[in-house]
């Protein structure tokens, strides 16, 4: 059975030869992970208590909208025993304190803040509190079991200091071996609702992201790049451009040409002023309908074995009823709303970058790797990032190397600012899919065989994680929830299996990454068999997943608050989804219709069990706003190939789910024991399959391609 | 030439052709107001021309004149202006990058339509995306606003 990315990020960091090479993990986190027991955290790494009382978070991570900025300092408010009103958050430097406790690098993803930080911030509260009454103990000369901390002060008796009052002498005292946390009961702010930190300076236009980083002597500057996957820059002419007014510098990158100027207009209309050869892409370039149909090819035949049990070939001829469906999913760009930019100042043996980045360890790796300095010498100021959705998490550390390479090269500091069509253009997209399915039901419609082969790119071939996250030439995020669906495991004949083409476009991990398709593809060809057997798809799915508990119950969650089966307006219907994705479980229910030819999404009714929520105001966000990021790709995203170009380039053409489109969204949490999972995004994928299957029971028409259209 | 921003007269120089946003952005140092599209697609770089919301991204600057130019940093600093207020009680924001188009947005809105229906708000506000997906609470956060606005002119 595969493992899930959580899992396999786990082993790589585990077994992490190729992590620390290619990331330089520093020799002490490596000694701590041998021993075997991680050293406890620093408190004053992650935690300022100020003079005025004011309580300063440092986050590991990075606050991209999933709302790590008041989740994480909640974690420590918590056991700190603060005023809530004095709590603030800030971004961490770039520093090995700050890895990932599970990953081993400073990064922010795979939905596993908040279950990975989960110990460490609370223990850092914790610290800081037994210090603080120590402090407090010590200056009255009382016991220190006769004081305790409650709202930013310590209490004995009728005497009590603020938190400020005691910081400096707090500060000196050495940290505890060891504290102990609170018990679930004893919880004043986990699992309640909390308001965002981050309110203010987003509401008034102070909150500073990447793009508007601005100081003295700095240049802004845009890039022309290669315009197709697999072209090449050949000459160019700069002399126009270097007669626009504002331009200073025309300088090469790797790949291309920087224009660099006193403004983004002026070094904007300095590269439309650019004279290019490009030379194109050998043998002609990539073009999207010749791909999928060589996928689709692909498809007919078994590729890598992910998992076999069984003979599925004579199950399947064995088997009642036979279905063979195939589904497609294109190549995606994130279009983060903030397109992509990053500051670099190099100030001899010193770089500083300002950039909104999930991957501070790569980043700062590549920086010096492109300097030839040392890691440490380059400071990775986090600012706001505007959307991350994994396009700001790259091992290849493009929009970061790229400025490097062009504040060297001009010799001044500068913001390299990506357009929104070089932002669309510039590669590191959700990979294109297609999933061939053949399953056999028995006269009950249970699965008895499923043979299926799925096509479509590594994401993390050639990056430095390929040799931790491909095992046995299987990419786990290509297939996460296949081979391990909560539907087949008393499936007797089981064949999964994967091909991955190498193509010239590079590809990323897209919020909840592999589920994207394989979700589609799961839960639309369950949809398909329960019809197939006449059964109910509920019903059929609850029969399914009677040794699957938190599915069922989920499911069944989901169904009841939507009202499963029970009477809706002419023309409309509803579908289903439950898919297990980042240590979370997602059941939604969409109700849609078709007005004037279009799929109209009405409702969207969400279950969740995540394991123990820290925020459920938080909660609830991030299941909207991941049902809103699943529902553009189910109705509108796709890019397109000719001769290696994308054909897309702005909203215009690339359109996201708008305001008039966005369904009424209702989130039950189910309370649950398990194990903690993520939120950020579990609720993207179940949505297009839960689309697709109300547009089947409303239409008869099976779509089992994204995006969704009607015949 | 002479721009009005949020009551101050600013003296700038640059060519007829820049855009407002980068003027603004670039020139003056209000990076409140953001790029998204350069396009007029996205609404991130919403401002108030007299009032009126316009995409500062494919205004030339030029074309300004005389006209009040108002941006999110001319609302309040101190986050009192019911819209504001509304977005903060509702937890509006995400990633935060496209609210402060947002909130101009619904600013006009609001200055149009004291009540607005949730057709009005879809009509209205059909021209700014959000890729984190906050709308649910976007559409709650101008029905409270309406409501605190009327509220505080009583």
């Amino acid at each position: 059975m595969t493992m899930n990315r959580r899992e396999l990020l786990r082993n790589a960091v585990a077994s992490t030869a190729g992590l620390v090479v290619a990331f330089q993990v520093p020799r002490a986190l490596r000694v701590a992970e041998a021993a075997g027991a991680p050293p406890p955290p620093p408190a004053t790494a992650f935690l300022r208590i100020g003079t005025d009382d004011s309580v300063t978070v440092l986050l590991a991570h990075s606050e991209m909208g999933q709302g790590i900025w008041t989740g994480l300092a909640m974690l420590i408010a918590e056991e700190l025993e603060c005023d809530w009103s004095k709590v603030r958050s800030e971004h961490a430097p770039a520093a090995p304190v700050y890895a990932h406790p599970a990953f081993g690098i400073q990064m922010t993803g795979g939905s596993s803040t908040t279950w990975s930080e989960f110990d460490r911030y609370r223990t850092v509260g914790a610290t800081a509190r037994d210090m603080l009454v120590r402090a407090a103990a010590a200056r009255w000369k009382v016991p220190v079991a006769s004081c305790r901390a409650a709202n930013g002060h310590v209490i004995h008796g009728k005497q009590q200091l603020s938190f400020g009052q005691l910081a400096e002498a707090a500060m000196a005292l050495t940290p505890p071996k060891t504290v102990q946390l609170k018990d679930a009961k004893e919880w004043k702010l986990i699992g309640t609702p909390v308001r965002r930190l981050d309110t203010p300076e987003k509401i008034n236009g102070t909150a500073i992201f990447g793009i508007d980083v601005q100081f003295p002597g700095l240049r802004v500057a845009t890039v022309a790049r290669p315009p197709a996957f697999g072209a090449k820059l050949g000459k160019y002419d700069a002399s126009e451009a270097l007669k626009v007014p504002g331009v200073e510098k025309v300088v090469p990158t790797a790949n291309g040409v920087a224009v660099v100027a006193k403004h983004f207009w002026a070094a904007k209309v300095g590269r439309d002023a650019l004279k290019i050869e490009w030379l194109a892409p050998e043998g002609g370039g990539i073009d999207t309908a010749k791909q999928m149909a060589d996928f689709r090819a692909t498809a007919k035949q078994p590729g890598t074995t992910v998992a076999e049990r069984g003979k599925v070939a004579d199950a399947l001829a064995g088997a009642k009823l036979k279905l063979t469906s195939e589904y497609e999913v294109p190549y995606l760009a994130h279009a983060s709303m903030e397109p992509l930019n990053c500051t670099v100042k190099i100030d001899g043996d010193k770089c500083e970058i300002w950039t909104g980045t999930q991957f501070q360890t790569g980043d700062q790796g590549a920086a010096a790797a492109i300097l030839g300095i040392k890691p440490e010498q380059v400071t990775i100021h986090t600012t706001f990032l505007g959307g991350g959705f994994g396009r700001r998490a790259n091992p290849a550390a493009d929009f970061v190397g790229e400025a490097v390479i062009v504040a060297k090269a001009a010799g001044v500091p500068v913001k390299v600012v990506w357009t929104r069509e070089d932002d669309m253009h510039g590669g590191y997209y959700r990979p294109a899919y297609v999933h061939r399915i053949q399953t056999g039901l028995d006269d009950k419609g249970h699965p008895v065989a499923w043979d299926h082969v799925v096509v479509g790119q590594s994401i993390v071939a050639g990056t430095p994680f390929e040799p931790m996250l491909v095992k046995h030439g299987i990419d786990g995020t290509s297939v996460e929830g296949l081979a391990d669906s909560p539907y087949l495991e008393a499936t007797g004949a089981l064949r999964v299996s994967l091909h991955s083409p190498r193509t010239p476009i590079t590809v990323l991990w897209w919020r909840s990454v592999g589920n994207t398709h394989t979700a589609f593809a799961m839960e639309s060809m369950i949809d398909e068999a329960a019809h197939a057997a006449g059964q109910d798809p509920l019903a059929y799915r609850m029969m399914l997943l009677k040794e699957k508990p938190r599915h069922a119950t989920a499911l069944a969650l989901a169904a009841d608050k939507a009202g499963w089966n029970t009477p809706l307006p002419a023309g409309h219907a509803r579908g289903l989804a439950v898919h297990e994705s980042f240590g979370s479980i997602v059941a939604q229910v969409a109700e849609v219709s078709v007005e004037h030819g279009n799929i109209r999404v009405h409702q969207v009714t969400c279950a969740v069990d995540c394991g123990q929520v820290v925020n459920p105001l938080g909660l609830e966000a991030q299941i909207q706003g991941s049902i809103a990021f699943g529902l553009s790709a189910a109705l509108h995203g796709k890019l397109t190939f000719a001769g290696g170009r994308v054909q897309e380039s702005n909203f215009h053409d690339y359109p996201v789910v708008r305001m008039y489109e966005m369904p009424r969204v209702s989130v039950h949490v189910v309370h649950s024991k398990a194990k903690m999972g993520g939120i950020g995004e579990p609720a993207t994928a179940p949505i297009a399959p839960a689309v697709a299957n109300a547009v089947f029971a409303l239409t008869k028409q099976r779509l089992r391609t994204l995006p969704l259209r009607l015949a | 030439m002479k721009l009005d921003i949020n009551g101050s007269v600013h003296e700038v120089e640059a060519s007829p052709d820049m855009p407002l946003l980068w003027v603004l952005r670039d020139v003056l140092g209000f990076t409140g107001t953001k790029f998204g599209c350069g396009m007029a697609q996205c609404g991130a770089c919403t401002v108030h021309l007299d009032g009126q919301p316009v995409r500062s991204c494919v205004t030339p600057v030029s074309s300004v004149g005389a006209r009040k130019v108002r941006t999110i940093e001319g609302l309040s600093a101190d986050g009192s202006h019911p819209v504001q207020r509304a977005w903060a009680q509702a937890d509006v924001v995400q990633c935060g990058y496209c609210q402060s188009g947002q909130i101009m947005t619904t600013v006009a809105l609001l200055e149009q339509k004291a009540e607005p229906s949730d057709a009005d708000i879809d009509a209205a506000l059909s021209g700014n995306i959000c890729r984190c997906g906050t709308y649910v609470r976007i559409r709650e956060a101008v029905h409270l606003a309406a409501k605190l606005q009327r509220g505080a002119a009583k």
